[in-house]
């Protein structure tokens, strides 16, 4: 039926682009991509790679969008014919996952949709919908949304809808509800003497609620009412001027006792803080976050990616190179922690002794996270609300230490170099990236990276990177050797060796290559060899993938 | 059984569907109007930006996290000058990242000494108008507004090809 839907629609649509053409006028714009990834698993016993019985996983994308004038509507049809390893093993089928229609007028400050969108109010730890398609994640609302700007330099979103939960040929949504309404003031734009003022200021608040069905809770002898509806909001505040910026944000939760918080009935509440100065050459970033028990969902009883209303990405940094970002790397204890992070970004001016003839780039980063400071209860009050946090400070339990320093240089024409230097302590019971040690692994990473222009077009880059530990699986070992013929074509080669496993069975080399083909928009590349189990890191999330063996096949092309 | 099941209106309406699809297609694109914020703080329509601009304009995505899409960039930077001088292209590299990296992109961007207009997309919406899968991708627009040319990916040497496109839309 909803095919035959989308059909007759189309037809409507290809009748209607007709007339519109023959009156000589703008017919709209479509535009769109695809998104296609094989992969083959074959066994490897001695690095535990999966096999489904499938043999292959395969998932493909194809967004189309429809643009004419101040009207604009899109959809995406998705395959998990089946699912590759490491998505979400239950996404399967052919569908439409994705479908909206919006009309936005700029100068009436009205912006509608109807159907899926995205959305996100202030640092998103009160409302975040977003997708991170390459690691399956995509919690995008289905309903209703209104964003309207009365006047320059006032805002109001206001939106209902259901969260996407999951996909079995079609949308599946969590059947319960999400309320929200956020407004934003922006001083300099809606005062007009305050437009030119150096010191910029913005204010915010927002609120949000989820209604699901309730029901009792027994815990012991207590017999507990499940609240239906679940309020959420926040107050933030952004100020600039000249090099300085700075962003507070407090926000609060009544109780919510759900899965993440083990069915505890205490309120929520967070506080995030961060102060920037920047100017040329130098630039500092200062955050400090302490999240208490703020996990929000749009079902109480689901856990991990499901159905996430707030977003509460971790202090650390996302890395980039191997060893740094696929083994230890962090992620936020949902439950709760203290937080903070320091960053100074400096370049040594050119043509000086230290800085060289093209300047010297160096980075140095700090994070720490650590449990709440917090007093458990017992008894009645213990069953009900857990535990008393004493301060916004930190606890004692160690979750993460993060040091980082980079210096990155060009010595000539054709040669680059940069090293970079973590250490890491990083609390393996608060994030389980292993099942091999629990505990604090303490881990010192060195990356030599290296880049040289062999010929015109053509440049040849490499990283040496070691890690060194004596807890969990021991040392490791990365070598990564990449060439490139500009603009067309890539191949490389990395292997990462466990060189210093305690048992010396397991010291396995993952060998993958790839070769790929680059056109414009149009993408291609074909890799095989061995993928480690791992946390696969984009932006500010992170999934678990088992170890594979195998080909791959990626596809990607806008058009 | 309705009228709406028959098989010759589905086959119909599908050929219908996808003539108006490719038709639709081949058009020149635009880039679409979305509401982003720059590093001073004010809000920029993307439309706007690259119609009012006179020449060409260069929309870069990138995110701190991105190595390539720092390569790119900083190379860009000694070419910058001159690009502007012979065909006065305008570079805007919009930064994805969200929440977690977001605060980073200036500090970052100061210190590399960008001279770009630099925005935020931290919840990939304009991005996502944009049809952009991954980054870096980069986007040449026309002094009309329209999306001329496009590459997904940097690999040194790439500025090559760019510079050449750059110079057609000067003549």
């Amino acid at each position: 039926m909803k095919l035959r839907v989308a059909l007759l629609i189309g037809a409507c649509w290809a009748s209607a682009t007709g007339i519109w053409a023959q009156d000589d006028e703008d017919t709209g714009r479509i535009s769109g991509n695809v998104q296609i990834l094989w992969q083959s698993y074959a066994e490897d016993s001695l690095i535990g790679a999966v096999v489904p019985p499938e043999k292959t996983g395969y998932n493909a994308y194809a967004n189309l969008l429809y643009q004419r004038g101040n009207f604009s509507a899109g959809m995406r049809y998705e395959s998990y014919l089946n699912a590759v390893i490491g998505f979400p093993g239950r996404f399967k089928g052919t569908g439409l996952g994705y479908r909206y229609a919006r009309y936005t007028d700029r100068d009436a400050g009205v912006d509608v949709t109807i159907g899926n969108f995205f959305e996100q109010f202030g640092s998103g730890i009160v409302l975040r919908s977003y997708e991170a398609r390459a690691l399956g994640i995509d919690n995008a609302l289905d309903g209703f949304r209104l964003i309207l700007t009365p006047v320059r330099g006032l805002q109001v979103k206001a939106l209902y809808g259901r969260m996407r939960l999951d996909f079995d040929s079609r949308l599946i949504n969590s059947p319960n509800l999400i309320r929200a309404i956020d407004g934003e003031l922006d001083l300099n734009e809606l005062v007009p003497r305050w437009s030119d003022k150096d010191l910029r200021v913005k204010l915010g608040a927002s609120f949000v609620s989820r209604y699901q069905p309730g029901g009792t809770l027994v815990k012991d002898t207590l017999v507990l009412q499940l609240p239906q509806n679940v309020g959420a909001w926040s107050y933030r505040l952004g100020l600039q001027r000249g090099g300085w910026m700075g962003d507070l944000e407090y926000c609060g939760k009544i109780n919510d006792p759900s899965a993440d918080n083990g069915y505890t009935y205490r309120g929520g509440e967070a506080l995030l803080a961060s102060l920037g100065y920047s100017t040329r050459g130098l630039g500092i970033s200062l955050n400090a976050k302490t999240v208490d028990n703020m996990s929000f969902r749009a079902d109480r009883d689901l856990l991990l990616f499901d159905v996430p209303v707030s977003f509460i990405p971790a202090i650390t940094q996302q890395h980039t190179y191997n060893l740094a970002a696929t083994l230890y790397p962090y992620a936020t204890v949902i439950s709760g922690e203290s937080s903070a992070s320091a960053e100074v970004f400096y370049q040594i001016p050119k043509d000086t002794r230290l800085g060289g003839h093209y300047g010297t780039k160096i980075a140095i980063g700090y994070a720490a996270a650590n449990a709440l400071d917090t007093t458990r209860l017992s008894g009645r009050e213990g069953l009900i609300d857990g535990y008393t946090r004493n301060s916004w400070g930190f606890g004692r339990t160690k979750f993460v230490r993060d040091l980082n320093v980079s210096i990155e240089r060009k010595l000539n024409k054709n040669w680059k170099l940069k090293y970079t230097y973590f250490n890491f302590q990083f609390n393996t019971l608060a994030t389980p990236v292993t099942t091999t040690y629990k505990g604090i692994v303490y881990a010192d990473i060195h990356v030599l990276e290296t880049q040289v222009k062999t010929a015109r077009r053509q440049s040849l880059r490499t990283e040496l990177q070691a890690l060194f530990t004596d807890e969990d699986k021991g040392d490791w070992a990365t070598v990564l050797a990449e060439y490139t013929w500009s603009p067309h074509w890539f191949a490389s080669v990395i292997d990462q060796y466990n060189f210093g496993n305690p048992d010396p069975d397991l010291r396995v080399h993952y060998l993958f290559g790839t070769v790929g083909y680059i056109n414009g928009a149009h993408r291609m590349s074909l890799g095989y060899g061995k993928r480690r189990e791992g946390i696969f890191c984009i932006g500010g999330v992170c999934r678990a993938v088992p170890a594979s063996n195998g080909f791959e096949v990626s596809f990607s092309t806008r058009f | 059984m309705s009228y709406i099941d028959h098989p010759a209106w589905r086959g119909i309406a599908a050929f219908a569907f996808f003539t108006a699809v490719l038709s639709l297609a081949q058009a020149q694109q635009t880039v679409p109007s979305v509401e982003l914020v720059d590093l001073d703080g004010k809000t920029v329509d993307t439309e706007v930006l690259a119609d009012e601009h006179d020449g060409p304009t260069l929309f870069c995505f990138w995110a701190t996290w991105c190595s390539p899409c720092k390569r790119e960039l900083n190379n860009y930077l000694e070419l910058y000058p001159d690009w502007q001088d012979e065909t006065g292209v305008e570079l805007v590299a919009v930064s994805i990242d969200d929440q977690r990296s977001k605060n980073r992109v200036a500090p970052y961007v100061n210190s590399a000494m960008w001279d770009y207009t630099v925005l935020l997309d931290p919840n990939q919406d304009f991005a996502r108008a944009m049809g952009v899968v991954n980054v870096p991708h980069t986007f040449l627009v026309n002094a009309e507004g329209q999306i001329v040319w496009q590459h997904n990916n940097y690999a040194d040497g790439d500025e090559e090809e760019l510079y050449e496109e750059l110079l057609k839309l000067a003549e």
